[in-house]
């Protein structure tokens, strides 16, 4: 039988605040244990919340990017539940009146859009971490209190693929707004996801399990392969689905129940009443609004209409903010009014080779900066140095961190464009190769080819490949 | 309201207070009692009154994204039941 996958996503993202949501403790990762926390995040008694105004204007952002309805009046909620982790007992968190509803997300998959909803963005707190040992666990609350955004999907999502796309898409998003790191190593992107198959064509839905623990995007993906596969293998052996929480296991590539303890969660939700409640005004709303950076999407739409790109090109140009706006930049200083050499350059050795060297595109230095960048493809465009020539003395120039335009005056690296030096050289390869000569003269004109190659070696690479062969072919019937 | 003997023990196991028979029983009537004490507040027409959220006549509070200092390894550890070098000590949990 065929299914269909139905999947929902709920991201939880680290906002980059100095600060925790409700104190005035470091976010800083990384520092030693328990050393940045206070009576607030730590839950002693009698010590009071205050919301980081910072970690709410980036919510109310994320929102108005998500295209969601920005509440004007939203609340904090206490959610109750014993945890280790949890120093209060309960999580200051978001119920019924979250900042931001009904939004959604445009994906793409396999060459067309498609419209995710987002359900919800609320605002709360992260808890502690533990780490297990042999016979305790211990607990570092520097974690406790960071301040979190919860974004629930609707559940739109009807492959691993999409659930990969949207995860890209919005991390681009959230990376272009600046409120988040968005890395989930260090656990500031985190993904759950709700997955239940149904057969196709019908529309009651089947039992959704929920899955934990992926820690990439990869991750994310191969988790619901496995369970899309497991349940449909379930169902054609008329098995139950239960609903559970099931935990993913990146080295075995399995996906495990969790254990879970009896009885359903029952968290007593009530509003919190150590925080006052928050009115949002349109004015406060428009104004954060207006703080919005042009997004990946209509950079990518912008650069298709001014710069005459490839939809392909923009994407990947526009996929990283940083690189964009540097990418940009070279378009604009380029001189010629066909973009499409520095796009090349920008998409091709440059990308490739801050990948080489493990680093992010816009740290790549060049150089000479922008300009000796320029110079180097306007020399190559304009056939004043070859392509390969181009690319090799960019390679050089990194590593020697020399001018490129001091290699190729070093070297004498400009190409052979003077006809009468090249028919010279075409006079000495004819000469010297009277086999593939007749083979070309017998009508086998690909031979020329075999002569042009003969050719480029005797000048070192220098000669220019296309005057080359033309001087080739009048010799070969001139003569 | 009904409270019973069941409701109170799963009240109590949110709650982590082990309670024992005898204690089920007692508190189950005891706390019908509040209930329905409470109860009496449904004899008022809030018909027209919004839900409060807050019991004072605040909102907005906020404060700026500034450090201020952290209390010091040895004053946050001070008082924890049982601490293992720069950590609280819990007993053992699995997920």
């Amino acid at each position: 039988m065929e299914y269909v996958a139905v999947i929902g996503l709920e991201v939880h993202l680290h906002l980059k605040t100095k600060t925790k949501a409700f104190c005035g403790c470091s976010t800083e990762f990384g520092s030693q244990p328990n050393t940045q926390v206070c009576p607030v995040c730590l839950g002693f008694p009698g010590s009071l919340p205050v919301l980081n105004k910072k970690a709410f204007d980036y919510a109310i952002k994320t929102g108005l990017a998500l295209n969601c309805k920005v509440q004007n009046f939203t609340k904090f909620d206490r959610k109750n539940y014993f945890y280790p982790d949890l120093p209060k007992n309960y999580q200051i968190s978001q119920y019924d009146l979250p900042l931001a509803t009904k939004g959604y997300l445009d994906i793409e998959v396999e060459g067309k859009i498609k419209r995710i909803g987002i359900t919800r963005v609320h605002m709360e707190e992260d808890a502690g971490k533990l780490i297990h040992k042999e016979n305790c666990s211990l607990v570092d609350f520097n974690r406790a209190g960071v301040p979190l955004l919860e974004i629930v999907s609707e559940p739109d999502i009807n492959s691993p693929l999409e659930a990969y796309e949207y995860l890209s898409t919005l991390k681009s998003i959230l990376e272009y707004l600046e409120v988040s790191d968005c890395d989930m190593e260090k656990g500031s992107l985190r993904c759950d996801a709700n997955v239940s198959i149904r057969p196709k064509g019908e529309t009651t839905l089947g039992t959704k399990t929920e899955l934990k623990n992926m820690n990439s995007f990869k991750g994310v993906r191969d988790a619901l392969d496995y369970e899309i596969k497991r349940q449909s293998e379930a169902l054609n052996r008329n098995e139950k689905i239960s609903q559970e929480t099931r935990l993913w296991d990146a080295k075995t590539m399995v996906s495990v129940p969790m254990r879970t303890k009896e009885g359903a969660q029952d968290y007593r939700y009530f509003p919190e009443p150590d925080l006052p409640p928050f009115l949002v005004s349109d004015e406060q709303i428009l104004g954060l609004k207006n703080e919005i950076p042009e997004l990946p999407t209509e950079k990518m739409l912008r650069f298709i209409k001014e710069y005459g790109l490839s939809e392909y090109d923009a994407k990947v140009l526009t996929s990283d903010k940083k690189f964009a706006y540097i990418t940009e930049e070279r378009i604009k200083k380029y001189p010629s009014a066909n973009k499409k050499p520095v796009v090349n350059w920008s998409i091709g050795p440059v990308l490739e080779t801050a990948a080489a060297s493990k680093m992010e595109p816009a740290d790549l230095i060049i150089p000479g900066g922008d300009d000796e960048f320029i110079k180097l493809i306007k020399l190559a465009e304009d056939g004043q140095i070859s392509n390969l020539v181009a690319k090799s003395v960019f390679n050089e120039s990194l590593k020697a961190n020399k001018l490129a335009t001091q290699i190729i005056r070093e070297k004498n690296l400009f190409q052979i464009s003077d006809e009468s030096s090249l028919e010279k050289l075409a006079d000495e390869v004819i000469k010297g190769n009277p086999g593939p000569v007749q083979d070309f003269k017998s009508g086998k004109t690909n031979a020329i080819m075999f002569l042009v190659g003969q050719l480029m070696k005797k000048s070192g690479g220098k000669a220019n490949p296309k005057v080359v062969q033309d001087v080739l072919r009048r010799r070969l019937t001139d003569v | 309201m009904d409270i019973t003997k069941n409701t109170v023990k799963h009240v109590s196991h949110l709650a982590r207070i082990d309670l024992c028979d005898k204690e089920l029983d007692k508190l189950a009537v005891q706390l019908k009692s509040i209930l329905d004490f409470i109860d009496k507040l449904k004899e008022l027409d809030v018909k027209d009154v919004n839900a409060a959220s807050h019991i004072l006549p605040l909102n907005n509070v906020f404060r700026e994204d500034t450090l201020s200092e952290s209390l010091p390894l040895e004053e946050t550890l001070k008082n924890a039941p049982q601490k293992n070098d720069k950590f609280f000590g819990v007993p053992k949990v699995i997920e």
